[in-house]
């Protein structure tokens, strides 16, 4: 395979793990909370997206937004406003919980074997005829996530609700206090990584369309594991850490030799070593800002 | 903390475990294998409760010092006819030699802690969620390399035919044992300064306390109790799949950990306990064994998880809200 072949799929990979960063990073924003449950919001979408087969490609995808959408806000409403203010081991523990419990009914409802889903996938074609693949998801991956990110940021900088989130996230009380309607402001951004996790599901089953009840797992880990790596403390290094770990992944991938079949068997080693190598040497992450110690709330 | 508060602290989790070691030798034979694992499980939390709750830092790594020492003290006991079979490719170390089943357990002991010493030389620095994610990434490269190389393993394959040694009677004392270590550290000077680290790091430091070398201390004892209940766990199940444990035991013993409370040894111990027992429970309940209880197959991990949620929702410190175990001895006396 071609290096500029590699490069591409590297930066498909990762954009689909930047968009998954942003609805993290703007969760972890506003409540100081690691969304492990994050996965299993995809799943939903994908699972609604899979059982809404024959439908209208509209309405199903509408479905999977109302489905991704409701389940939010009730993890918001019921497990993620309780627990604001806890120590974090808590609420990480909280929202593993959460995901095992979103998984087990899936796994319950739906069983062990996969459903398929068939959606867009018109989508998956590669682009022209050439010796270079290009697939028309790719190109929707990354304009979508540069339109979230950028939107986002400009919500959160240019906008007077954005102000509001912000003084929401920064000290509740205080916010509360000068007419902020702080669990309002918060409930929107929780509300918009919802809206971000349905968007990931309608684009990533048109690459994996099969869905099985630990869908997007493995995904969740790795772009978890990559926000801390790029910098958690703000949105666009949580994003570009979470690119960088798909991109990498990738890439590592397609240039690791590779013993037997299937992807080489020390891939996950390389990419955590790395992972481990860039912590050491920038514990508040790669893309935070210099200077600007991360401040150790967890 | 005055003695009698002190031993009446540790008396109430050794008494605990005892007490469910001598349940178990009553019931039935497949029961008795649930009991097992519970104490299992209770060694497990409280590998995991010396680092996490006397230093208040996250760490995902001791499962990995758990299958390091469950694959160290596997491979050291698989009779010696079928190490050929079992384990085709290994260092000749490991093909030619064979321990007894304490021995094995020491050496999963002492791989774990050397392993987590190692390991955290450079980790202990970290904090916060870098220091969550590194030891995260330590997990992913141990079973990356546990499931590949050949010549410490049977590779992808099941580790098999290791002697099922671990029995009721074994999984009480090791649980016990594990308590003892754990208590003896928390009173120690050693676990002293790591508690005051956790409460105000600044203080802590500007009392003289070196807090990574305090860590670093914490974390190797942790490594090799985490090592011995991976001993433990493997002479208990007589076969050990990296892949089957390595994220389901993570996730599930820090689940328990904070189900029970984080910051008491006690918590631990509740917390391992009585998730094990619930999930035995919900588990019999699907196979019918409990008369006019039937549940649905995989209502379990539904209903394990709900309560872990519940739990944590309503009471974010935990069952034991952090306190370790103690008789209102003060308020009776009082009361004369």
């Amino acid at each position: 395979m071609s290096t500029l072949q590699t490069l591409i799929d590297a930066t498909a990979l990762g954009s689909i793990y930047a968009l998954m960063a942003v609805g993290i990073g703007l969760v972890f924003g506003v409540l100081r909370l690691v969304n492990f449950a994050y996965g299993q919001l995809i799943m939903a979408g994908a699972y609604t997206l899979a059982l809404t087969n024959g439908y209208n490609p509209a309405l199903s995808i509408l479905l999977c937004f109302a489905v991704v959408l409701g389940l939010t806000m009730t993890m918001e409403v019921v497990a993620f406003r309780p627990l604001r203010g806890t120590s974090p081991a808590t609420m990480l523990a909280a929202t593993f919980a959460i995901s095992f419990l979103l998984q087990s009914i899936a796994l319950l409802k739906f069983g062990a074997l996969g459903k398929s889903v068939g959606t867009l996938t018109g989508l998956n074609r590669p682009i022209g005829h050439g010796s270079l693949i290009v697939r028309w998801i790719w190109i929707v991956a990354i304009v979508v996530a540069v339109a979230a990110l950028a939107g986002l940021l400009l919500l959160l900088n240019r906008t007077s609700l954005g102000l509001q989130m912000r003084a929401a996230a920064a000290d509740f009380r205080t916010a509360s206090l000068l007419g902020v309607r702080a669990n309002r402001v918060i409930s929107l951004a929780v509300l918009l990584s919802g809206v971000l996790a349905a968007t990931v599901s309608v684009i990533l089953t048109v690459e994996q369309p099969y869905v099985t009840s630990d869908y997007a797992l493995q995904d969740t880990i790795i772009v978890l594991v990559g926000v801390v790596v790029g910098g958690i403390d703000s949105l666009g290094s949580a994003t570009l850490g979470g690119f960088a770990l798909g991109f990498a992944t990738s890439f590592l991938a397609a240039k690791l030799p590779v013993f037997g079949l299937g992807d080489p068997k020390y891939l996950y080693s390389a990419v955590f070593a790395l992972v481990v190598i860039v912590l050491l040497l920038r514990p508040g992450g790669l893309f935070a800002r210099r200077g600007q110690r991360a401040v150790e709330r967890v | 903390m005055t003695p009698s508060r002190r031993a009446v602290a540790l008396i109430g989790p050794v008494a605990l475990i005892a007490g469910v070691g001598l349940i178990g030798s009553f019931v039935s034979d497949p029961r008795a294998i649930e009991f097992e694992k519970a104490l299992i499980f209770a060694a497990i939390v409280v590998a995991l409760y010396v680092f996490v709750g006397n230093s208040g830092v996250l760490s995902f790594g001791q499962i990995g010092f758990f299958i390091v020492g469950a694959y160290a003290a596997g491979e050291l006991t698989v009779p010696a006819d079928a190490k050929r079979s079992v384990l085709p490719s290994v260092f000749s170390l490991i093909r030619d030699h064979t321990v007894g089943n304490a021995w094995s357990l020491v050496i999963a002991a002492a791989i774990g802690a050397l392993f987590a010493f190692l390991v955290g030389i450079p980790l202990m620095r970290l904090s916060g969620l870098a220091a969550g994610i590194a030891t995260f990434a330590v997990l992913e490269i141990t079973q990356n390399i546990v499931r590949n190389w050949e010549k410490i393993g049977p590779g992808p394959l099941t580790l098999s035919t290791v002697p099922e040694t671990t029995d009721l009677w074994q999984a009480t004392v090791g649980a016990i044992a594990v308590v003892c270590v754990a208590f003896a550290y928390q009173l120690s000077p050693l676990g002293r300064k790591l508690r005051a680290a956790r409460e105000d790091p600044f203080a802590a430091q500007a009392a003289g306390i070196d807090i990574h070398r305090q860590r670093l201390w914490a974390f190797a004892l942790s490594g090799a109790l985490s090592g011995f209940a991976g001993g433990l766990f493997v002479h208990y199940q007589g076969t050990i799949n990296v892949q089957d444990v390595y994220l389901d035991f993570t996730f599930l013993s820090l689940a328990m950990l904070v189900v029970g409370g984080v910051r008491s040894l006690w918590g631990a111990v509740v917390g391992a306990l009585l998730v094990s027992g619930l999930d035995s429970f919900l588990l019999d309940s699907e196979n019918g064994q409990i008369s006019g209880l039937h549940s649905p197959t995989g209502t379990r991990l539904v209903a394990i998880s709900a309560f872990m949620a519940v739990v944590l929702v309503f009471l974010p410190a935990g069952l034991t809200r952090g306190r370790e175990f103690s008789l209102p001895l003060r308020r009776l006396w009082r009361a004369r």
